[in-house]
């Protein structure tokens, strides 16, 4: 088993820690200088540059959150000049106010760095054909793992995602060894190729990199029976690069985290405290190297957990759990990160008062459907059917627009929705992770 | 003159017409015609009835969502064709109906037949004009 960096994949602990604290050092200088609103941030706890001197000053550092993102929408965080910046992603699915990112032409190259760890700790290599199923455009998933890709040296394939006839087609033709798409895309192109009855034996699948939303152990037993592979783990969130932040080893015990740039740290969601390793919490992240948009100490919501112990594989670098869930109510619907209140301000245009809703969310043939239940209202309420299927309609095609993802409308009678202590239960999650 | 229709929201879920209408028997409301539209997930129910504010007031506590439309209410005599020529005005006037249904009546050999059209007070203008006869609300109710 190869590894794509021993250098600082299997570095010393120590030796680590020093890099860390140096790269920590200067990028707390770099946003302190270049970032108002970091220096603002910095100065409300009475904090100075020269306060960060090692890696165990990083807890006296303030958060960041997605939040702060679209407050400074859309370049109000980077930390360059505009001229330096190469390219911009943009979060997936979100209204109005997206997160915007932006790499320098070094950030492009730290991008293609790890996601080079990534692919060769799936060993995707020289010889490999990467069918890169992932969507390609301001989604990170798609770009991000192709510069990798040809880093490594593999055939790539940009087919994006989408259209499972082409992708079984290129798939047989062009004998695709490796395949990375969301897991539920796997399964459902593994449904189509039995489907169509092609002979799983005659593909060249060997593996396939998963990841842009949650996924059980469960699921990756069916994806590797059912595609005869073997399925690995990926990690990433545009805020901090993309994909690429965390990659399973073929040991398979935990995502490795490439720490000499990210800092990973579990925090208690509640009160911000630092937790000790093994300890279950929220997980946030440090750039410790990017130039374009560093993010400091940044929330990403994920519930996961951090061991420091070498792995097998020989690598030194933290490993991270599956993310198990969300301490926010956001959701992952076919890779696509939707916020309950994203789905209310589509109802409230619909009607004159926003509507108690309800999101039930649940995977049928391994596909993620959302169906929306809306309680009737006297004043959307109509005698003539043809308008309460226009106000059905008119939900479902703007909620595909704004969100980019199809959901079921359906009108439900007033007091139908289960209210806890008289608030409506938002989100009813029947998918088991 | 114009006739008050009540209609009710009901989900697609076994019993709802019961509890709608046991609703409306348990405050003494007597059904004078109905008709049901219906999709794959929810339904319109649309009911006549002899006390349109009290049967509101029922349905309301009962937490039904309701509305009332002024629908038009004419006595067609009962024999072959009679329909056809009040359609046949509606259309020469380019009046479109959205919905309608009929029920046999205790006037000697007339149906009612109840149309829902845009314009109503022109469509009843219109219908009056040739000769059709509009069943006053009161009158519907008392049947």
């Amino acid at each position: 088993m190869q590894i794509w960096n021993p250098m600082f994949e299997s570095m010393e602990r120590e030796e680590l820690r020093k890099v860390q604290s140096e790269r920590l050092v200067s990028t707390v200088n770099r946003v302190y200088h270049n970032v108002p609103y970091y220096r603002g941030l910095m100065q409300a706890k009475g904090l100075l540059p020269g306060d960060i001197k090692t890696m165990d000053d990083l807890k006296k550092l303030p958060f960041s959150r997605k939040q702060d993102l679209r407050d400074n929408y859309p370049f109000g965080l980077f930390a360059t000049p505009m001229s330096e910046i190469v390219r911009i992603h943009a979060s997936s699915g979100t209204t109005g106010k997206q997160t915007v990112v932006g790499y320098t032409r070094r950030d492009i190259d730290t991008w293609s760095e790890v996601m080079s760890r990534t692919l060769t700790a799936a060993e995707i290599g020289r010889h490999s054909f990467l069918q890169i199923a992932y969507g390609y455009g301001l989604f990170t998933g798609g770009l991000g793992i192709h510069y990798g890709a040809e880093k490594v040296g593999a055939s790539v394939i940009p087919i994006s995602g989408g259209n499972t006839k082409a992708q079984l087609q290129v798939m047989q033709d062009f004998g695709t060894t490796n395949l990375a798409c969301t897991p539920s895309y796997a399964l459902y192109l593994a449904e189509e190729i039995e489907e169509r009855k092609i002979d799983i034996a005659s593909l060249k699948l060997k593996t396939g990199i998963f990841g842009a939303e949650p996924w059980s152990e469960n699921m990756r037993k069916e994806i590797e029976e059912r595609l005869n592979i073997k399925a690995i783990d990926i990690y990433g969130l545009s805020e901090i690069i993309g994909p690429g932040v965390g990659y399973e080893c073929m040991h398979r015990t935990g995502l490795h985290i490439p720490e000499d740039h990210f800092i990973p740290e579990i925090i208690d969601p509640i009160t911000g405290d630092v937790l000790e390793e093994g300890s279950e919490g929220e997980l946030v992240f440090t750039t410790i190297t990017k130039e374009g948009l560093p993010l400091i100490r940044y929330r990403t919501h994920d519930i996961s957990k951090l061991s420091y112990s070498k792995c097998e594989c020989g690598r030194t670098s933290a490993r991270m759990t599956k993310v198990t869930g969300r301490t926010d109510d956001m959701l992952i619907i076919r890779g696509v990160n939707v916020f309950p209140s994203q789905i209310e301000s589509v109802l409230l245009e619909a009607g004159d008062t926003a509507p108690h809703y309800q999101l039930v969310v649940d995977r049928v043939g391994n596909l993620d459907v959302l169906e929306i239940l809306v309680e009737m209202s006297p004043d959307i309420f109509s005698d003539e059917v043809k308008k309460l299927e226009v106000i059905e309609d008119t939900i479902t095609k703007e909620i595909q627009s704004t969100l980019g993802i199809s959901a079921k409308v359906r009108l439900v009678e007033p007091k139908t929705i289960e209210r806890s202590e008289g608030k409506a239960k938002r989100v009813i999650d029947k998918r088991k992770f | 003159m114009l006739v008050k229709q009540i209609s009710i929201f009901i989900e697609n879920k076994a019993g709802r017409i019961a509890d709608a209408t046991s609703c409306m028997a348990d405050a003494g409301i007597d059904l004078r015609a109905m008709s049901v539209a219906d999709t794959s997930g929810f339904g319109v129910l649309r009911v006549i009835v002899d006390e349109p504010d009290e049967a509101i007031r029922a349905l309301k506590e009962c937490g039904f969502t309701v509305n009332t439309t002024d629908v038009i209410a004419i006595l067609v005599p009962d024999k072959p064709g009679s329909l056809s020529e009040v359609l046949a005005v509606i259309k020469e006037h380019h009046m479109d109906i959205e919905y309608m249904y009929a029920f046999m009546s205790k006037f000697e050999k007339q149906a009612v037949v109840i149309l829902k059209i845009d314009n109503v007070f022109e469509a009843s203008k219109v219908l009056t004009d040739n000769n059709i006869l509009l069943l006053e609300a009161d009158m519907l109710y008392k049947i």
